[in-house]
């Protein structure tokens, strides 16, 4: 804790606001899981955190770091890539499972076939 | 007095992603069928990788940051094989 002192105060004012808006963006997309009613309301509302909430923790804790070290800290943009490419890909595979289940089932809340 | 703030927004933040993390909980555990309980875990997992994040700046040690890394990597084939059951029944063909 009291490495964080050693902080210039323009890095620490800018690390704090980072991670405010970033844990707040995540915790608005949480809320989101457990407030909308269908699945496919749902699987929008947790990207909020994968994509603007993640992002700036990661440049939080690159900015924090940097300044730190004195140096460019930089490896935190090895999970920003991570993230920005396995989100769009998981999210996919699991609606369009979801929709294969419904389908297969018959509800009717599903979005039908376009044939042709 | 500035660093003092950044101590104490950590600690906040750190509290919002344990709410957030509750909320994924809570959607695994409830969620009426398989797919909302997939999607709880995943959103377990990416909020898991910010709390590791906001550790690391709380501690300055870039040891939590190899800890993210895997579980954001064990989250990503988590949720794909998941899916894949989902969709076929079956995690290998």
């Amino acid at each position: 804790m009291t490495h964080l002192a050693e902080l210039p105060d323009w890095a620490a004012l800018l690390t704090a606001l980072l991670l405010l808006i970033g844990s707040g963006l995540t915790l608005i997309g949480s809320l989101g899981l457990l407030r909308f009613r269908t699945f496919y309301q749902r699987i929008h509302a947790p990207t909020l955190g994968t994509t603007l909430g993640i992002g700036s923790i990661l440049l939080a804790s690159m900015l924090a770091f940097s300044v730190l070290e004195l140096r460019l800290v930089l490896h935190e943009v090895l999970i920003a890539v991570f993230m920005v490419v396995t989100t769009p890909i998981t999210l996919m595979l699991l609606a369009r499972a979801a929709l294969y289940r419904d389908r297969s089932e018959g509800n009717d809340e599903v979005p039908p076939t376009t044939s042709g | 007095m500035i660093a003092q703030l950044l101590v104490w927004s950590v600690l906040v933040a750190q509290i919002l992603l344990a709410v957030a993390m509750a909320c994924a909980v809570f959607r695994v555990l409830r969620g009426p069928r398989a797919q909302d309980r997939v999607l709880g875990v995943d959103t377990l997992y990416v909020n898991a990788t910010m709390l590791l994040l906001t550790f690391g700046i709380r501690t300055a040690s870039t040891l939590y940051f190899e800890a993210a890394l895997i579980i954001a990597l064990l989250g990503f084939v988590t949720t794909a094989a998941l899916a894949k059951f989902l969709m076929r029944g079956e995690v290998i063909e």
